[in-house]
């Protein structure tokens, strides 16, 4: 079989080191030093609300996101990210109207920059957050999110990111990937009530299990992993435009690394290689997506006005209309949330040897 | 009499203080050496905050790195001034700075105190052990290791490949030999007075100076030239991974550690807050008091071993995407692909899911739409039965189906209509389980009412594909476990084929096939078979179907071939 975009489950080859695979490597290189250039253009965008960035220390364990009118779920990302152990958050606010810098505002863990500038410009937030990472994150682990996504990873609730990032070292791993699993309720997305500050799990329990699409890209060999309770509802028709899932959140940080792709990939390409390609598993975790909360319907309508979210927006525009129009995502092979034990039993992600 | 404790500490000094305090406290001297590149800023800390106990010490301080003659010389030092400062200690226990105590230390000297004579220390003559890391271990013993393993992983390989060229070999010194094991021992006054006093002294460490990592080697060794009773096993429960890295115990390990009944471990994480106070809270020692019983613990570390090594056969995800020959091109349990059967019989996927009590599915791969068992529009786990979903990583669909209903066997039926990117996956999976009847294909056309141009058309098209197919499957790399009948072949004894099919789905059950599904009209089948012919058709893949069947007219006996005996 051949899949004209990448190799298929079974066609992986050796990694390559020839003239080509070095010219391939000089263009990235290329590349890599443009984004960072970029970033560091787009830096004056950014204008300090609380800078707070002195009190890092030399171990803190950094957060990252660009946020927009999220003021309705920050305290729960918050809380749980905290609880994990995050020591410092930077937040770019990008121009929102909710109170969400004033929800900020006033966090001691938090530092907050605010631009009006355009999100989609800006390479949709990462020229933003490249800067703060050039200028902050160095030899920081540092987690890149976004606000609708929550971390887990195996032993979670017991083992803090201070544990998970000691064990990477140990490993002499500098990136850890996870998978973003939509989270949906069981009835149509605006049915479940949620207040601000509530646990979105509590609603949003459902995920799709077993649906997913697995593929690796040749240049960068980062993995390609589509589908999930959105692939199945609004992209079926078109596979190949569903939603990237795979993302590699956590990194230690350099001020040489640039996200590439949101934070589906990165440069240097080596930082993408988060899967075992000799049977074994690694150590992996997941994102818990919690985009279908019931605001989402007036949402997809302000995102779809604005076109600030994909590169090709009119291309987008039918997965705009349904979401507009209060989708049922639950079916019947849905499976109910219980904690990571049973998405590492499904092998959503890994514990790899870690016990 | 009574028991000292050596630790060696680097790191998490202010645990070191913390389990330093709990042995001292309990009335065991402590002399800890901390390792030389501490700041003195955080050793001072350290002395400041044991300076209220008058049974610890603090020995020369050596610039220690892992695998090398510093360690030993530490232990040495320290083990050395336990000896002169304690006069009272009988047994040392060499400890490191991230071992805890899982025992009241009333059990463990209750527990040496039954053993006053009793040397611990996991002690395995070289050439037998099966764990080190690198595949060396008599070697440790015969070679130079100049470089560092950690900074230098090159030159050290590629040094050592060198000396294996050449055959340069170092003299082991007369009247020892080499043993390993764990560096975490207890041992008594006299077998370790005896080993740092010995008159060879020096001859040995100059020796072990240039061993490869001599701390799991050094005492191992020497301690068989002393020791009047000896046990070869550690006290200290320790881990190691694949790599040789130490485990790392975390709070979440309580109860394990717990019922291990272990008297120490190594290494806990320095913030397992938890586990620190719980171990470290004073507890009058048991009535009962059992040996310890790593059993438990092992069984879990091996199992950790097997699933980061070889993982979850058939499971494809963000971090597992093995190469084919890591077992990239399997599925997670055994499945039957079908070719041929439902063409021939009427309703042979709900026949064959009630005989065999299996799940069946119709044409998984069909051109339109995918025909889930039941008819059902979404399968386990979510799988859509969107034939563009499904063609867009036909892989992927297979190998997510299989593994999501692992534990229940999966058949489906495929025919040459169907989409065939798929076939060479399914021809070099050894979970395959392939039947296929060739030439069945024409049967569907046979009872269509379609145009006879277009038929012809048809078949030949089609007859092109399952070609394909086939000589994929007698190709050089297949896997799957294949079997084929001409129609023929078929049509001749179609029972011994199904109760091969279904002893081979449901392979534990007894069950013989009874109820028979319903064969087809084949009625006029062979003047359709001819008219292709006389249209111009090599018809290459029904076996000698026409010769026979010209014989014994079907339409007098049409379901002649498959009696019930």
């Amino acid at each position: 079989m051949k899949l004209d975009h990448a190799f298929a489950i079974g066609e992986l080859p050796t990694k390559e080191r020839n003239w080509p695979a070095m010219w391939r490597a000089y263009r990235q290189r290329t590349r890599r030093r443009h984004l960072l250039l970029r970033a560091i253009r787009h830096r004056r965008e950014l204008t300090p609300v609380a800078n707070r960035t002195g009190a890092i220390r030399k171990t803190d364990i950094l957060c990252l996101m660009t946020v927009r009118n999220e003021a309705l779920r920050l305290p729960h990302f918050l809380d749980h990210h905290r609880r994990l152990g995050v020591d410092h958050f930077l937040v770019i606010d990008n121009d929102s109207s909710d109170g969400t810098d004033l929800l900020l505002r006033d966090e001691v863990d938090v530092s907050v920059w605010r631009t009006a500038a355009s999100y989609k410009a800006s390479r949709f937030g990462m020229d933003w957050l490249t800067w703060l990472q050039i200028r902050h994150a160095h030899g920081h682990w540092c987690l890149t999110l976004d606000a609708d996504e929550i971390l887990i990873y195996p032993y979670w609730e017991t083992r803090d990111l201070r544990a998970l990032t000691d064990r990477l070292d140990q490993l002499g791993r500098e990136a850890f990937g996870a998978l973003t699993v939509d989270m949906y309720p069981a009835g149509p997305v605006s049915a479940s009530g949620f207040r601000q500050g509530d646990d979105p799990l509590q609603s949003l329990d459902w995920f799709d299990g077993g649906n997913y699409s697995v593929q690796v890209q040749p240049k960068l060999r980062n993995l390609w992993i589509q589908g999930g309770a959105r692939g199945r509802v609004f992209f079926s028709d078109e596979p190949r435009k569903a939603p990237t899932l795979n993302k590699i959140p956590l990194v230690r940080w350099s001020r040489r690394y640039a996200y590439l792709n949101s934070t589906h990939s990165l440069l240097p390409a080596r930082l993408n290689e988060v899967y075992d390609v000799t049977g074994g598993e690694s150590l992996s975790g997941v994102l818990l997506h919690t985009k279908f909360l019931p605001t989402i319907t007036e949402r997809s309508l302000e995102e779809r006005q604005r076109g600030e979210h994909f590169a090709n927006g009119a291309q987008y525009a039918a997965y705009y209309e349904r979401l507009m129009n209060n989708p049922t995502l639950h079916c019947r092979t849905s499976t109910r949330f219980r904690g990571w034990r049973q998405m590492e039993a499904m092998g959503l992600m890994s514990r790899g040897g870690w016990l | 009499m009574t028991l000292g404790i050596v630790m060696l500490c680097h790191t998490a000094l202010d645990r070191a203080a913390q389990v330093a305090r709990h042995w001292a406290v309990a009335g065991c001297p402590v002399v800890l050496h901390v390792d030389a590149k501490v700041p003195a800023a955080e050793f001072g800390q350290l002395q400041t905050a044991l300076a209220d106990l008058t049974k610890i010490r603090f020995s020369r301080r050596f610039a220690c790195e892992w695998g090398t003659w510093s360690l030993v010389e530490a232990s040495q030092i320290a083990a050395t001034a336990m000896l002169s400062e304690f006069p009272e200690v009988r047994h040392v226990y060499l400890t490191s700075g991230s071992c805890l105590p899982l025992r009241p230390v009333a059990e463990l000297r209750a527990y040496l105190d039954s053993h006053p004579r009793t040397d611990f220390i996991e002690s395995v003559m070289a050439g037998d052990v099966g764990w080190t890391v690198g595949g060396l271990d008599l070697e440790r013993f015969t070679l130079r290791f100049p470089f560092s393993w950690r900074r230098q992983r090159k030159l050290f390989d590629a040094y050592v490949t060198v000396q294996r060229k050449l055959g340069i070999r170092r003299r082991i010194p007369a009247g020892i030999t080499p043993h390993l094991g764990s560096q975490w021992w207890c041992l008594t006054r006299q077998s370790l007075s005896a080993v740092l006093e010995s008159p060879d002294r020096a001859k040995y460490d100059d020796y072990f100076k240039r061993v490869w990592i001599p701390d799991e080697s050094y005492f191992q060794t020497l301690i068989r030239l002393v020791s009047a009773k000896l046990e070869s096993r550690s006290l200290t429960l320790a881990k190691f991974d694949v790599q040789g890295r130490p485990h790392i115990f975390y709070d979440d390990h309580r109860q394990l550690l717990r019922r291990s009944e272990c008297f120490v471990a190594r290494k806990i994480w320095p913030h397992a807050e938890g586990l620190y106070d719980s171990f470290l809270a004073q507890t009058p020692p048991r009535d009962v008091q059992p040996d310890p019983n790593p059993t438990g613990i092992d069984r879990l570390f091996s199992a950790a071993k097997d699933r980061r090594l070889a993982g979850r056969t058939g499971l494809y995800m963000q971090s597992r995407f093995p190469h084919a020959s890591h077992g990239g091109d399997t599925c997670a349990a055994p499945y039957s692909v079908l070719a041929g059967f439902s063409a021939l019989f009427e309703n042979f996927a709900d026949w064959l899911s009630r005989t065999s009590a299996t799940k069946v599915h119709g044409h998984l791969f069909a051109p339109d739409r995918v025909e889930f068992a039941g008819n059902e529009t979404v399968y386990a786990g979510g799988l859509s039965d969107n034939a563009r979903h499904r063609d867009y990583n036909p892989r992927s669909f297979l190998t997510s189906l299989i593994w999501n209903t692992r534990g229940e066997h999966q058949s489906f039926q495929f025919a040459p209509a169907d989409a065939q990117p798929i076939a060479s996956f399914i021809a070099q999976d050894p979970n395959a389980r392939v039947s296929l009847i060739s030439g069945a294909f024409l049967v569907p056309l046979f009872q269509s009412n379609r145009n006879f141009g277009e038929i012809r058309a048809e078949a030949a098209r089609l007859q092109k594909i399952e070609g394909e197919f086939l000589s994929l499957l007698r190709g050089p790399k297949t896997r799957a476990r294949v079997r084929i009948w001409t129609l023929a072949e078929f049509i001749e004894s179609p029972m011994a084929a199904l109760q091969s099919l279904v002893s081979d789905i449901a392979p534990r059950s007894e069950m013989r096939v009874t109820e028979v599904p319903k064969l087809v009209d084949l009625q006029g089948f062979d003047q359709f078979l001819q008219n292709l012919r006389n249209q111009g058709m090599q018809l290459t893949l029904l076996g000698d179907l026409s010769a026979e069947s010209g014989n014994a007219p079907r339409d007098q006996q049409p379901n002649r071939p498959y009696v019930v005996r």
